[in-house]
């Protein structure tokens, strides 16, 4: 009975962080372009000096 | 055949300069892909067959973009536009790469779920131009758009369902969490506190939750209930409402049952079914979007001292001199005062085959000017042309269309009335038969919560995604939620002739000797007709070839003139016989060589016919076109039912006629009102945007076969949604006895519902098993 009275409130802290995170990505539109997301880890970006392209 | 190393296209005509291109612009793109070191874009890439080929559109209209730049204070400009033809990832990467490897790009970003593309950019905002034109320049289509006006409401409503079902899942599974201990203790021996304890903690997750995700719900049943109707929502939340009520009531009584966890686990089941039939729906609107986008370009105005003038479309009048050139869209229906050309009449008559104009000969809004400039008198403008009133007819027919009510709500509208009187009578038969009246309330709450309206809401929308996503993958684009209804009950199908039983575009016919072809294709290289364009090959033009709008191009030789074009300009005695497109090529030295073109029929046609034939269904063609090659593409194609030379008026009207469901298949601008007033119809990718926006299905490809597969689909898909409210109407038939009878416990109702959707669910899934 005591475990409860300081289990249940972190079980429930814990899933409000995860709710909160939930709610951060949707605003910040991560969730506008799902198979774009779903594809843009293939994507292959140039090395850091891509500013450059003289070797074309 | 070999194919075009950049479009994918089989490369025909001439193999002229290096058979690896089909056109000038191909090797163009390539060139500049090769240049920008993208050239890894060409192994990764995946050809959709489906797609807009990514040839280069050298003839395409010129839009302003000025009017679309927003610039921001920080001095950066932003353009937003529609992109078509991206055939895979590839091509995202290739675009998105192309457009940062411009110096004053500040960033690019292509969204591949919409095909919306963002550029921003320091500097001058008239960089637009050149910025989209490099993207053109690889073959894909642009056009930019106002994103204020363009329906964000949708993507405001899904990341609202989608917040809902976040804190409705949060929430479902805490209070889930507790209830399971509190149903372990009924049957361990829980003390009472414990109990009471665990339910306030319930109460403490449910109550906020249901207040914030029952939103969608409560709105739309209060619009509902404004309106007088009633539909599914309101029994949703009236038993969210009451149970929530209720629980807390019971929680301050001390008493043994609550039911948070159903109600929480109610709403969150409804979510997902609200959210996957809003995801269902929000496709396909860039068609009609890009309608709206179409009546951007300016029109060049003559003014009185001759001198020329740029007017927006809203500015015109009738009696103007509008100047038209060549490749450019005629903006204004009218009367040629001067100058000669051909101009492609198909988004009006259907017929790709261009029609010569000549002074007084009149010409409509939205066509193609081909090969020469222009000079129209204006006779209407804006809203009094021929172009307006088709898309009016098409509005008018589609008002007609929106009042079609779909099964669910039908279902719904029978469904509410039932439950809550069947829960008002188990309330008031516990009250006379003596119990007091929180426990009888507690027993009506558990009918209105064991009558499973999840599993029924669930029903019909999990068919649809699923249904939907299957035929997308086959190209085909369901664009309305009753859609799939209308078309599993047609009985009767209309076909269009010109690209729709056909592919639309000429092709080079016959065999004809290599000299020859390379010969015609250099002088066909210089022209926009679209028969020199199916001759033309990847080669430059020869030099000094001049055109003739109306007859053809001729080239002066040493050895003499070299003419390509119609009969009569090439000397040739006319037979009498009537045997479509043709291009004659004569020469010093040479015979005439006789280059025939024909509106191949798609490969499947006679075969997709006989299928609806066995299928049940007649099979007509409704055509715009002379009865002649109408009634021979019937013949070839197993139809006896049809009719030649019909206007858009003349084709509703026959549907009208036809009484009985009718599933119209069509292409051109003439098709839109038909489109619009059939009880469902299909439109092929290639279509103009008109009839794609007033079509219910747009398919892709070249294939015929489509519209068999989608008729298929939906009629399964139909029989799934019935076994669907069987099901969900067998769980009531039992848990609804139980339920008025007392025995029902939070316990119960919590399985029988989740144990309802997945079934429903599960059932539905079905439809993408089997081949």
């Amino acid at each position: 009975m005591n475990a409860l009275l300081y289990l249940i409130p972190i079980a429930l802290f814990l899933g409000l962080l995860g709710l909160g995170a939930f709610l951060w990505a949707l605003r910040s539109g991560q969730f506008d372009d799902p198979e774009g997301a779903a594809n843009r880890i293939l994507f292959d970006d140039d090395p850091i000096d891509e500013d450059r392209p003289e070797s074309g | 055949m070999a194919s075009c190393l950049h479009c994918g296209l089989e490369v025909v005509g001439a193999g002229g300069g290096g058979g690896d291109f089909c056109c000038r612009g191909c090797r163009a793109a390539y060139e500049v892909v090769q240049g920008l070191g993208l050239a890894s874009y060409y192994q990764r890439r995946r050809i959709d067959a489906a797609q807009r080929p990514l040839r280069p559109d050298e003839d395409a209209a010129a839009v302003d973009h000025g009017g679309y730049v927003r610039t921001g204070d920080d001095g950066i400009h932003c353009l937003h536009l529609m992109v078509e033809g991206l055939h895979c990832a590839a091509c995202v990467w290739l675009i998105e790469k192309v457009l940062s490897r411009e110096p004053d790009v500040v960033s690019a970003r292509l969204n591949m779920t919409t095909r919306r593309l963002v550029v921003r950019w320091r500097g001058e905002a008239a960089r637009a131009g050149g910025l989209v034109a490099a993207v053109t320049a690889l073959g894909y289509g642009l056009l930019p758009f106002d994103p204020a006006l363009v329906a964000s409401a949708d993507q405001r409503r899904n990341r609202e369902l989608l917040r809902a079902m976040a804190v409705a899942g949060f929430a479902a599974g805490n209070v889930m969490l507790l209830s399971v201990s509190v149903w372990a203790g009924h049957f361990q021996g829980m003390g009472p506190a414990t109990r009471d304890l665990l339910h306030w903690l319930s109460a403490l997750i449910a109550l906020p939750a249901i207040a914030y995700a029952g939103v969608p719900f409560y709105r739309s049943a209060l619009t509902a209930l404004r309106a007088g109707r009633v539909n599914m929502d309101v029994p949703i939340s009236v038993a969210v409402i009451l149970a929530a009520g209720m629980s807390l009531s019971e929680t301050l009584r001390g008493g043994p049952h609550a039911y948070f966890d159903s109600a929480v686990t109610l709403l969150f089941f409804l979510l997902v079914g609200r959210y996957l039939d809003g995801r269902a729906r929000g496709r396909a609107r860039s068609a009609a979007e890009r309608l709206l986008a179409m009546n951007a370009t300016a029109v060049t105005v003559i003014d009185s001292s001759g001198g020329r003038r740029t007017v927006p479309p809203a500015e015109v009048r009738q009696g103007m001199i509008a100047l038209v050139a060549a490749g450019e869209r005629i903006a204004v229906d009218g009367r040629v005062a001067e100058g000669t050309s051909d101009v492609d009449n198909s988004l009006v008559s259907g017929e790709s085959v261009p029609v010569a104009a000549a002074p007084e000969s009149r010409v409509f809004a939205g066509t193609l000017n081909l090969t020469a400039p222009l000079r129209i008198t204006v006779t209407a403008v804006g809203e009094d042309t021929l172009l307006a009133e088709i898309v009016r007819l098409m509005e008018a027919a589609e008002q007609g269309r929106a009042r079609y009510v779909g099964l669910a709500d039908r279902v719904a509208r029978l469904y509410a009335p039932v439950v809550h009187g069947l829960a008002l009578v188990t309330f008031l038969g516990w009250l006379a038969a003596g119990m007091e009246w929180q426990q009888a309330l507690l027993v009506a709450v558990a009918v209105l919560i064991v009558t499973c309206p999840c599993a029924l809401a669930l029903a019909v929308p999990v068919v649809q995604v699923i249904a939907s996503g299957r035929l997308l993958g086959r190209g085909i684009l369901i664009k309305s939620g009753t859609a799939l209804e209308r078309l599993a009950a047609v009985e009767r199908v209309v076909f269009d002739k010109t690209g729709t039983l056909t592919l639309g575009r000429p092709e080079l016919t016959g065999t004809h000797a290599h000299g020859d072809l390379a010969l015609a294709a250099s002088l066909a290289a210089a022209s926009k007709h679209p028969l020199a364009r199916a001759l033309a090959s990847s080669s430059a033009p020869a030099p000094g070839v001049r055109e003739e709008p109306g007859r053809g191009l001729r080239l002066e030789t040493p050895e003499g003139e070299v003419r390509l074009g119609s009969r009569e300009w090439c000397g040739i005695a006319d037979d009498g016989a009537d045997r479509g497109p043709e291009m004659w090529l004569t020469g010093p030295g040479r015979d005439p060589v006789c280059f025939a073109f024909t509106d191949r029929l798609r490969a499947d046609a006679a075969a997709v016919v006989e299928t609806l034939g066995r299928m049940g269904m007649e099979v007509s063609i409704l055509s715009g076109d002379r009865a002649a090659t109408v009634s021979a593409v019937a013949e070839q194609v197993g139809i006896t039912h049809w009719r030649a030379g019909r206007t858009p008026e003349d084709k509703c009207a026959e549907l009208a006629a036809m009484g009985r469901k009718v599933l119209m298949v069509g292409d051109g601008l003439n098709d839109a009102p038909a489109l619009a007033a059939a009880h469902a119809s299909l439109s092929p990718a290639t279509a103009i945007d008109v009839s794609q926006a007033a079509a219910d299905v747009v398919f892709q490809g070249d294939l015929l076969e489509p519209v068999v597969e989608a008729i298929t689909v939906a009629r399964r898909a139909d029989r799934l949604v019935r076994q669907n409210f069987a099901l969900a109407f067998l769980y009531n038939g039992v848990t609804i006895p139980l339920a008025v009878l007392g025995l029902v416990t939070p316990l119960l109702a919590a399985l029988a519902m989740s144990a309802s959707s997945l079934v429903v669910i599960g059932n539905a899934l079905r439809l993408g098993r089997r081949r």
